[in-house]
């Protein structure tokens, strides 16, 4: 193995990630051009059966209306849904963060809100934790090995350069990047690999690598080469091209510990 | 109220999927910060996210570090997960030398950033790792890990570890080279280093069998 992220005692995530408008599950290409899927919480089960490590979901519209919706939405997923959550979209403060956390989320990520005002990484990690304070960087390729931080769900350009801002993101108290390609996002064409390493190489904390995913073994080459510690799956489980458990199969078979689980 | 579990509630953190697993495994579970609800409970959960200083001071705020002394000293069933677990110890190093609870002997300590052979460990340490019965297979059998195989995997997201007495390690997990304690007690009082409530089937077992239902 190329990297040292999954040695001995080292576990691949597998996460699904749910992107939500409203009350609905959707799903876009480069997070434009959304279409409905289905209710969240129904998708969300399913994948908690199949024994996902992790889910995100995420509110697609919040930042533009300054909201977020998914409480009651988190709220009736912890009823039969036991695994980490982590929830992103319109977090604009410490007193959004808590509202979400005593809904029922486990982890905040935060995107816009942390550009406009970088101290909120700082205090939301102050008062829950890093292991809270997840920094969410939708990143667009501006050239070779370069690559621009864009806001409100791929809208907004910032002129931020995603390693400095990542870099700057940990020193104030980011325990983990969701980074998400927004030229790959939707395409199925498989993950921005580059722009993943480039993040890992200079990231202590673990990395999340999302957008992109068409089959299973899309994850292979982001994993060896660009050192996720984790891979956010959404396109690829919602239109049901694979699940979790040949995903897990294929990591497996590729050397890289998983999480053991039997399907029952 | 008698046969509630209760979860201590000092202000941060996902206190809602802890109680909606207690409730899961068929028990009764309320959050609350009232000495006398504390008092009273059948069993106690300390749950907590964030840094080991604030958490001290919240629970001396509230006044609950003697009542959960108190309580202890009483023989009910109590379980500290995650930071919860950490607090059950003497002391922390994190962000300055921090007093614990004192209940359970040993320190929390950083996850080393590097092991010996200089490869990085990402921190916090995030992830589903296996639960391994240490050689001397003291407590597995007895405890809320009866039901669990060695090897089964559980939910940890943390960036301090518990160290304490072999004696007193009842599971520990593997992170790259680093063994952490993931299960530790003494006598009736329980920490865990993952998140029982996050962890699953697995961890929905465990919670059952703390519940005794």
């Amino acid at each position: 193995m190329t990297n040292n992220s999954l040695q001995l005692g080292r576990n691949l995530r597998l996460i699904a990630r749910l992107d939500i408008k409203g009350e609905n599950l959707i799903k876009g290409i480069q997070l434009e051009g959304l279409r409905i899927i289905g209710p969240p919480n129904e998708y969300a089960l399913k994948y908690y059966l199949q024994g996902v490590d992790e889910l995100i979901y995420m509110d697609c519209v919040a930042s533009l209306y300054g909201r977020n919706h998914l409480s009651d939405i988190i709220s009736a997923a912890t009823k039969n849904i036991f695994v980490p959550i982590t929830v992103g979209g319109g977090i604009r403060s410490v007193d959004d963060a808590f509202n979400i956390l005593r809904a029922g989320a486990d982890k905040v990520a935060i995107n816009t809100a942390a550009v406009s005002n970088p101290k909120l990484i700082e205090n939301i990690s102050r008062e829950f934790g890093s292991q809270c304070m997840v920094l969410s960087v939708e990143a667009k390729k501006v050239s070779d090995n370069k690559w621009e931080v864009y806001t409100n769900n791929g809208r907004e350009k910032t002129g931020l350069e995603v390693i400095d801002w990542v870099k700057k993101g940990i020193d104030l108290g980011a325990g983990e990047i969701l980074l998400t390609s927004v030229d790959k996002e939707g395409t199925r064409k498989g993950f921005d690999t580059m722009l993943v390493k480039s993040v890992t190489e200079q990231s202590m904390v673990p990395v999340i690598a999302s957008g992109g995913m068409g089959l299973p073994e899309d994850l292979l080459e982001v994993v060896n080469k660009g050192g996720a510690s984790a891979i956010a799956m959404a396109d690829i489980l919602h239109y049901g091209r694979s699940n979790i458990n040949e995903v897990r199969n294929t990591a497996k078979e590729a050397g890289f510990g998983v999480r053991e689980y039997f399907v029952e | 109220m008698l046969n509630e579990i209760v979860v201590i509630d000092y202000g941060v953190g996902n206190l809602l999927s802890v109680k909606r697993g207690l409730e899961h495994c068929g028990a009764k579970a309320k959050i609350t910060s009232k000495p006398e609800d504390i008092i009273n409970a059948a069993k106690i959960i300390l749950p907590g996210v964030g840094a080991f200083k604030n958490a001290m001071q919240s629970l001396e705020n509230l006044g609950l570090i003697k009542v959960i002394k108190e309580v202890a000293n009483r023989k009910i069933d109590l379980l500290g997960i995650c930071l919860g677990m950490q607090l059950l110890l003497d002391e922390s190093d994190e962000f300055g030398l921090t007093k614990g609870l004192g209940l359970i002997p040993g320190r929390v300590v950083a996850i080393p950033p590097k092991n010996n052979e200089g490869i990085i460990n990402k921190i916090p340490h995030i992830g589903w790792s296996k639960l391994i019965n240490p050689e001397e297979k003291l407590h597995w059998d007895k405890g809320i890990l009866k039901k669990i195989e060695s090897g089964d995997s559980s939910y940890f997201i943390h960036s301090y570890m518990a160290l304490t007495d072999n004696k007193y390690t009842v599971a520990y997990c593997l992170y790259g080279l680093e063994k952490i304690p993931a299960v530790i007690q003494r006598d009736h009082i329980i920490g865990c280093q993952f998140h029982p409530e996050k962890s699953g089937e697995v961890g929905l077992k465990i919670l059952r069998e703390f519940c005794g239902s």
